[in-house]
């Protein structure tokens, strides 16, 4: 049974199916998963260690971000994490792109930045860390409810696959 | 039934040093351990805290949050904080977010206990 949550998602990637998503709750202690699948996804998807590790990383902070100012730590939010591997020449992938999806609070994506790093402090590092390790980055509301960002990496042409 | 910690971090003392050893990963739902222990040391009073890294094989931005919280507290009870053992992802982690010049790191335990 297709449930509204389920509906609104689809909606909001334009019809695009992913090739693979993962739904998860709102609750940290699925984190470890979550990265653990990307990095393989990545790995193979031919993203060298070093690359892997990082878009791991992205999403990892992408999903805490989420859990902790969207969902501001309840443990029951739903979470859409969509993968998209990038079209390349002789049916290897060109890059992979990551989408996370919420019904969280919503934010005004422009006040979305990451704070400046002379100031330190614990806290507000996650998304200079997500824009420092992916090539695109692109936050947005979701409809009525909720936030999407989406995150791509492109291997890097004649640096082998990092 | 009380809820195990996500992650072990194992306490020694060594020539009046508190060493704390985080063992697994550190993200979002494993660094307040970290933090509990690290406050537990500097409660403590001992002459230096030091945070051995060599198990931890990645680390977030509330892995660093957490160190950047024990920095505060080294800075304010006078007690230094010396990070060691790090390995090449974690450190790129502390890189990217420039916080490598920020803290004390030095390569193992031993060097970090001196001084």
């Amino acid at each position: 049974m297709t449930g509204q949550s389920d509906v609104l998602a689809e909606v909001s990637l334009g019809g695009r199916q992913p090739d693979l998503r993962l739904e998860l709750v709102s609750n940290p202690v699925y984190l470890c998963g979550a990265r653990e699948l990307v990095a393989q996804i990545s790995r193979r998807l031919g993203f060298d260690e070093h690359a892997s590790s990082q878009i791991a990383l992205a999403l990892d902070e992408a999903l805490a971000n989420v859990i902790r100012h969207g969902y501001e730590s309840r443990e029951d939010g739903r979470i859409w994490v969509s993968f998209f591997p990038l079209a390349g020449q002789n049916a290897s992938a060109a890059g992979i792109e990551i989408v996370v999806e919420d019904e969280a609070r919503q934010v005004d994506p422009l006040k979305i930045k990451g704070r400046d790093l002379e100031d330190i402090r614990p806290g507000g590092l996650g998304v200079h860390i997500i824009r420092e390790v992916m090539d695109e980055v692109r936050y947005e509301k979701r409809g009525e409810r909720g936030m999407r960002l989406t995150m791509i990496k492109r291997h890097t042409p004649g640096a082998g696959n990092g | 039934m009380a809820e195990q910690d996500p992650i072990e971090v194992r306490m020694s003392e060594r020539d009046g040093a508190i060493v704390v050893h985080p063992d697994g990963e550190i993200g979002y739902h494993e660094a307040p351990t970290l933090r509990n222990k690290l406050k537990v040391a500097f409660d403590r009073s001992p002459r230096k805290v030091v945070a051995d890294l060599a198990n931890v094989d990645y680390m977030s931005t509330p892995g660093l949050a957490t160190l950047v919280e024990a920095l505060q507290i080294s800075k304010r009870t006078k007690v230094p904080l010396v990070i060691c053992g790090l390995n090449e992802r974690v450190l790129a982690i502390f890189e990217i977010a420039k916080l490598q010049t920020v803290f004390t790191i030095v390569g193992g335990v031993d060097e970090a206990v001196r001084g």
